[in-house]
């Protein structure tokens, strides 16, 4: 993992990281070259771990008070609100917290779309994401069932019945899954565990993904492969751990805001009505970051199409790397991706939208074109535009100063200005 | 800087666009909450004259089960002297037991009793209220959209039903409720309760007070959170303003902007 040799100074030192090479580790980690070019939008991999830290750690002490039995599920989250010291705090720490998590994550995605770093040789990387933007998905919506209020009980028998879509099988997958005919107690004792589990293994797996990362490094906004380590480096410690606890504390700042001051606006309504099979709410409607996943369902008018359609959405992401023609990673240097990249992220915010509407009439017919889209822009533009386009000419060194070559006067100036 | 000042820009705008996609439907009526902003606090005497309102008004068809009357002197809430909270609860019976000899018993309820329900089952709740189920009120401002404005309007709503809305026996026309038709009569009439304090109890004033009250059932740590939340993000405002110019100061030394 060490790009070079490490000897600790301390002779209990060495004789230490001879047998566990635990001080070579952190060596590694604190002298890791990094591009000092990175712009801030590349914080978010230290934000996000914060998040998954920050949840792991306020999940724990709620779990101790929760209970996960449909008649005290609801009343164990209002002694939580109520009795428990600090109790409000956790909870909206850590309901809030899946949100602004969500939020980083799209920023990270979208961050990785425009600089191409799902790119050679990134790819193993980028899929590790996948796996993990899943995982949170599935830990976030079955967290959303555990309070057992009106829309964790209908997003839930809404999500599981899903599966009943699979042709042959799929009551019998649906009935395995509830732990009986509808979702009830068994499946609210075996959702607890698995949202008690998923984070683990999220966390296993976000080790793999920035082992995966220190093999080729950090890609950059200039998207060139750089020499490492160099005059175009610095070290991670302190340059990137000063930048990226200045950008967590400004992310910290507007969690906090809506931890202290809209705690619940992030939230539903009805999910502070408790459980009641025999009601169902107006509109079903999922939490905001799972949206547009949910507008691409109900725009396909076939059940198991749409389910296919909705997974679809997003491993098809897995396969960016090779649907990417283009040889260029940087959308600073590549014009009309650029563009192509600012339609499919008003795309994905639209479909957002349009699932949180009723899907009927012209919202309907807008998430079906959103939806066709969507795919057209990975499936047919993203393979034909790279090998079509016309990119701007690459600088030989992130250090390099632009000489007029670039269009785009801000990241020429950004060039000029040696942004690290 | 400038990629900060965007990333800003692009939060405020979710976070506004969500609270506006929170409100849309029928304008509420409007009043000046005490709790909202900042600093928001309860209005100590509203909070116990809307627990006047909530006994002697609500109390008869709607549960509170998640309340403690020691909750009534607890801070932050109505702030009954712990004397006056103990008589307040031992106006109340409850069943405990069994007793040694194996039998339930009734005794005065004491501080550390939830609040008593009404009905001793949903059924008899409904049987009670034709058919509908008066929903408990611990969290009820959290639990509908548009929260203390919408249930203030809700006992503000009521009024005759526009020529050619036919209602059945027993319901009620309310401009705010989601169809606007409502099981629940008006609750409220002028000078309903008698108010110890001299404040007069106009229709206006006990909605008002009740929804104070509910407004603290729901988020009885308000006031707490509120202040921790100050004080939380003044603190992180500081620490980010000193690693800011940490920051500056560390990558100075390679002759690069941050």
């Amino acid at each position: 993992m060490s790009d070079h040799e490490y000897t600790p100074s301390s002779k209990f030192g060495k004789w230490f990281n001879d047998r566990l090479p635990l001080l070579s580790l952190v060596n590694h980690l604190t002298d890791y070259p990094t591009p000092k070019n990175l712009n801030y939008w590349w914080t978010f991999g230290g934000i996000l771990t914060f998040c998954l830290i920050t949840q792991i750690v306020t999940g724990l002490v709620l779990a101790m008070h929760y209970i996960a039995h449909v008649d005290h599920a609801f009343s164990s989250v209002e002694h939580i609100m109520r009795d428990v010291n600090y109790g409000w705090l956790l909870r909206y720490v850590h309901a809030n917290g899946a949100s602004m998590f969500f939020l980083a994550v799209y920023i990270h995605i979208f961050r990785a779309l425009f600089y191409g770093s799902y790119k050679a040789p990134r790819e193993i990387i980028w899929i590790i994401g996948i796996i993990i933007y899943l995982l949170m998905m599935a830990a976030a919506f079955m967290g959303y069932v555990l309070p057992w209020g009106q829309m964790s009980f209908w997003g839930a028998t809404v999500i599981t019945n899903l599966f009943s879509a699979i042709p042959l099988v799929g009551e019998s997958i649906t009935t395995w899954l509830w732990g009986g005919y509808s979702v009830d107690n068994p499946t609210l004792t075996r959702f607890f565990t698995l949202h008690y589990l998923l984070p683990f293994l999220i966390l296993g797996l976000v080790v793999l993904h920035i082992w995966a990362l220190h093999v080729p490094g950090n890609n950059n906004p200039v998207g060139i492969d750089i020499k490492k380590p160099s005059k175009d480096t610095v070290p991670f410690h302190p340059y990137i751990v000063i930048k990226d606890a200045f950008a967590l504390l400004m992310f910290l700042i507007i969690f906090a805001m809506f931890v202290f001051y809209s705690p619940n606006v992030l939230g539903h309504a009805d999910n502070y009505i408790e459980a009641n099979p025999l009601v169902t709410p107006a509109h079903i409607v999922p939490e905001w970051y799972l949206l547009p996943f949910y507008a691409i369902l109900r725009s396909v008018p076939d059940k198991l199409m749409g389910v296919i359609a909705m997974l679809s959405a997003i491993l098809i992401l897995a396969a960016l790397p090779w649907l990417d023609t283009s040889k260029i990673r940087s959308a600073v240097f590549r014009p009309l991706y650029k563009q192509f990249y600012w339609i499919l992220v008003a795309d994905v915010l639209i479909l957002g939208y349009v699932g949180a509407m009723p899907a009927e009439g012209l919202y309907l017919l807008i998430a079906r074109i959103g939806t066709i889209y969507y795919f057209a822009h990975f499936l047919i533009i993203l393979p034909v535009l790279g090998l079509k386009e016309k990119t701007l000419p690459l600088p030989l060194s992130i250090t390099e100063p632009v000489l007029g070559g670039s269009p785009n006067l801000a990241a020429a100036r950004d060039k000029t200005e040696k942004i690290g | 800087m400038r990629n900060i000042i965007r990333f800003l820009i692009i939060l405020f705008f979710l976070s506004i666009s969500k609270s506006f996609a929170a409100e849309d439907t029928a304008k509420f009526l409007e009043t000046d909450w005490t709790f909202k902003g900042l600093f928001g606090k309860f209005d100590r005497a509203s909070l116990q004259r809307g627990y006047q309102v909530y006994t002697e008004v609500c109390a008869s068809c709607h549960s509170m089960k998640y309340l403690s009357y020691r909750n009534l002197s607890e801070k932050g809430g109505p702030e009954f002297s712990e004397a006056e909270a103990k008589a307040i609860a031992a106006s109340f019976e409850v069943t405990d037991g069994p007793d040694s000899t194996g039998e339930m018993f009734t005794r005065p309820a004491k501080l550390s009793d939830k609040f008593v329900m009404p009905y001793a089952n949903d059924e008899e709740a409904k049987s009670a209220n034709g058919g509908a189920y008066p929903p408990d009120m611990s969290v009820l401002v959290k639990a509908r959209k548009g929260g203390a404005d919408y249930v203030y309007s809700l006992l503000l709503g009521y009024e005759d039903p526009p020529s050619g809305i036919k209602l059945d026996d027993g319901v009620y026309y309310n401009k705010y409720m989601y169809g606007n038709k409502i099981k629940m009569p008006a609750p409220l009439s002028d000078d309903l309760v008698e108010y110890s304090d001299g404040t007069k109890a106009t229709q206006e004033q006990m909605a008002k007070d009740v929804v104070n009250f509910l407004m603290w059932s729901a988020e009885p740590h308000l006031e707490t959170r509120h202040k921790t939340g100050f004080r939380v993000i003044s603190y992180l405002i500081i620490l980010t303003v000193l690693v800011y110019f940490s920051m500056k100061k560390i990558w100075s030394r390679v002759e690069s902007k941050v």
